[in-house]
């Protein structure tokens, strides 16, 4: 039997299915999380059953690209599980009678169950159940409460008899149905009201973003160095070293099998920066430097996501967004792509035309650093000063509104406008916040650190083939005469293609003075996606448009790697 | 009055009375709830041409200036 959990964006469904299958998936405050459909197992009595999370629909007749997956997916379904949002159930019972008139069996969820007590709503869940002529459940799906009855009202759906109604026929029948089972008594404002439409003004909510991008800056940085400074480096120094150096011992000191495991001895010892061995730097570029940062931007990221914020910044950014042909939304793909640029061009599908998506994938992938990036740029340029990490973040920032704006007016197509849900703040919950950043973390430990290592293991095999030579002498024209670059760097752009965290890593050993080091930083940043996101700009966008916003990152990195060395 | 919704005050409320413009964006904007005939009441407008957020029903909805300037609403007086 194939289960649909089908409803308007943002109500709950991602949060259902992790509960009803036990798999993970990202949930959070906005509408649009989910872009493209999960499916898993649960049980039902003794049979299994498949459940599908379908992205968010307001609509089967299909206004955006989520629900016109939606409408495709529900031809597939035996059963729908129709969640909706009790506090708001006029907006989501217009889908609920859509999907009684396509002759589906439905159970109808009353989602957010708890949150209608405290907003003064009463639904009579009874009456509901016999106007809909479907099973009613209320649940509260971050709690688990009502999930097992839901479960149980599967098999007494049935399929309706509701009249094909036209829209204004649709909506008068919600109007009726509403005032008959709902009953509001008036509250007061809360502060979360007032916090919410504070947000939204230009003075008061510049200022809230202000303090709130400020606030999730400090939080990363603070989570991440203390984590560094109390935690992996004294791990790193004093467990791990006199392992690595007891078998560098047993090793011999040198040779090819050494360097390759342990890494070059630097003064007789091992620098975890420069030694560039499996388990030296390998291991501590993974651990000691991405990790810690990767899990503090993420706890940030996944607090703004719960609460609900980032809706609201969007609508504080949209003009400046409309300068570069997106809309305000597109902060959001923008967000996590500086997670990690993956997710943040799969959730480009949020946006509508394909001038936007195409417009904002290479923006990511041109001038959107990922937390493993930024990790190693703090680590590597910051030595030299906090000056010079500040020179590559406004460097990039300026080479997303350059190429924004060239963009906006060379690429063709229709730009639409902002048009979205603001969701209302809720508090976030521990536990969920929580399993969300294990969820990508543990993606990030099985997915991206094998590739690390496996890059280790690679720059250490080209460069004892003299590949990495020879790959020097090709690319210094550019890399010396554009950039001022010792030659020697291109054996890190080269590496950029596969991690470009290790790539930044593997500047530590040349010594470069610090307008090397910022220069060369940039330049990694921006010039190649990573294999990973490149892999993802192909599914997404198809091969053309890859190449083209490949082409744009080879230009734009060797003319701003270039201004800036003449600049600084 | 007769106003767009990028024409009305913050706080003012009023009932949406004709939506111009492709069917595409008077499709996704009934998606919302916001069709001729609902209340409505503007919440907030950002500045330089910035969107407006508006509220029907229960639902917040930000909207994109050009688009708002194509909802027109039959505003009351406050």
């Amino acid at each position: 039997m194939n289960v649909l959990l089908i409803g308007n964006p943002n109500v709950g469904k991602s949060v259902l299915f992790s509960r009803l299958t036990g798999l993970r998936v990202i949930a959070s405050n906005y509408p649009g999380t989910t872009v493209g459909y999960t499916q898993g197992k649960m049980k039902m009595g003794e049979a299994a059953a498949t459940v599908v999370d379908v992205p968010g629909a307001y609509t089967l007749e299909a206004t955006s690209e989520a629900e016109r997956i939606a409408v495709a997916m529900l031809e597939t379904g035996d059963v729908v599980v129709n969640v909706i949002d009790a506090t708001n159930l006029e907006r989501n019972l217009y889908l609920t009678l859509q999907l009684l008139e396509r002759r589906k069996p439905v159970v109808v969820v009353l989602n957010m169950w708890d949150d209608t007590a405290h907003r003064g709503i009463h639904i009579d869940v009874a009456r509901l159940q016999e106007l809909l002529k479907a099973p009613v459940v209320p649940t509260v799906a971050v709690t688990g409460e009502g999930i097992r009855q839901m479960v149980e009202a599967i098999p007494s759906a049935a399929v309706s008899d509701a009249p094909v109604r036209t829209r204004d026929e649709r909506w008068a029948t919600v109007g009726r149905i509403v005032s008959e089972v709902q009953r509001v008594t008036h509250r007061h404002h809360t502060w979360r009201d007032r916090l919410a439409d504070a947000s939204v003004h230009p003075f008061s909510g510049s200022i809230l973003a202000a303090l709130i991008l400020a606030g999730s800056f400090y939080l990363v940085r603070l989570i991440g160095e203390s984590l560094i400074r109390y935690l992996l480096d004294p791990f790193f120094q004093r467990v791990w070293t006199p392992v690595l150096e007891r078998l560098s011992a047993a090793l011999g000191g040198g040779g090819l099998l050494h360097d390759a495991v342990v890494g070059k001895l630097i003064d007789g010892g091992i620098d975890y920066v420069q030694s560039f061995g499996l388990l030296s730097s390998g291991l501590y570029i993974e651990f000691g430097m991405v990790l810690p940062y990767l899990l503090s931007f993420y706890l940030a990221l996944g607090l703004l996501e719960d609460i609900g914020y980032l809706p609201r910044l969007a609508v504080l950014v949209d003009t400046a967004m409309h300068r570069m042909g997106l809309h305000g939304y597109a902060i959001i793909p923008t967000m996590l792509g500086m997670g990690c640029n993956v997710p943040g061009i799969v959730a480009t599908r949020i946006l509508e035309s394909r001038k936007q998506r195409f417009i904002a994938c290479t923006l990511i992938s041109v001038a959107v650093p990922c937390a493993a990036l930024q990790a190693m740029v703090v680590g590597v340029v910051g030595r030299h000063g906090a000056r010079y990490v500040a020179i590559v973040y406004g460097s990039l920032l300026a080479v997303w509104l350059v190429t924004g704006a060239v963009l906006r007016h060379t690429v063709k197509g229709f730009a639409p406008e902002l048009l979205i849900e603001i969701p209302p703040y809720r508090l976030p919950q521990w536990r969920a916040v929580l399993q969300k950043l294990w969820t990508r973390v543990w993606g990030f430990l099985v997915e991206a650190a094998p590739i690390i290592l496996g890059t280790v293991l690679v720059v250490n095999i080209a460069y004892s083939l003299g590949v990495m030579r020879f790959l020097a002498r090709l690319a210094a024209p550019v890399v010396t005469g554009v950039w001022g670059l010792p030659k020697e760097a291109v054996t890190a752009l080269v590496v950029g293609v596969l991690r470009k965290d290790v790539a930044v890593g593997m500047l530590a050993p040349l010594s470069l003075s610090a307008k090397q080091a910022t220069v060369a930083s940039l330049v990694l940043a921006m010039f190649f996606p990573c294999a990973a996101t490149f892999a993802v700009f192909w599914k997404e966008l198809g091969v053309r448009d890859v190449l083209k916003a490949t082409l744009i990152m080879v230009v734009a990195a060797v003319a701003a790697g270039g201004a800036l060395n003449l600049v600084l | 009055m007769r106003v767009s919704l990028a024409g009305m005050k913050a706080g003012q409320s009023g009932t949406v009375v004709e939506i111009h413009g492709g069917h595409d964006a008077a499709d996704r904007l009934a998606a919302l709830g916001i069709m001729p005939g609902r209340r409505i009441a503007k919440v907030s407008a950002m500045i330089l041409r910035g969107p407006v957020t508006v509220r029907v029903g229960r639902t917040h909805v930000a909207i994109g200036f050009g688009m708002a300037r194509r909802v027109f609403v039959e505003a009351e007086l406050t």
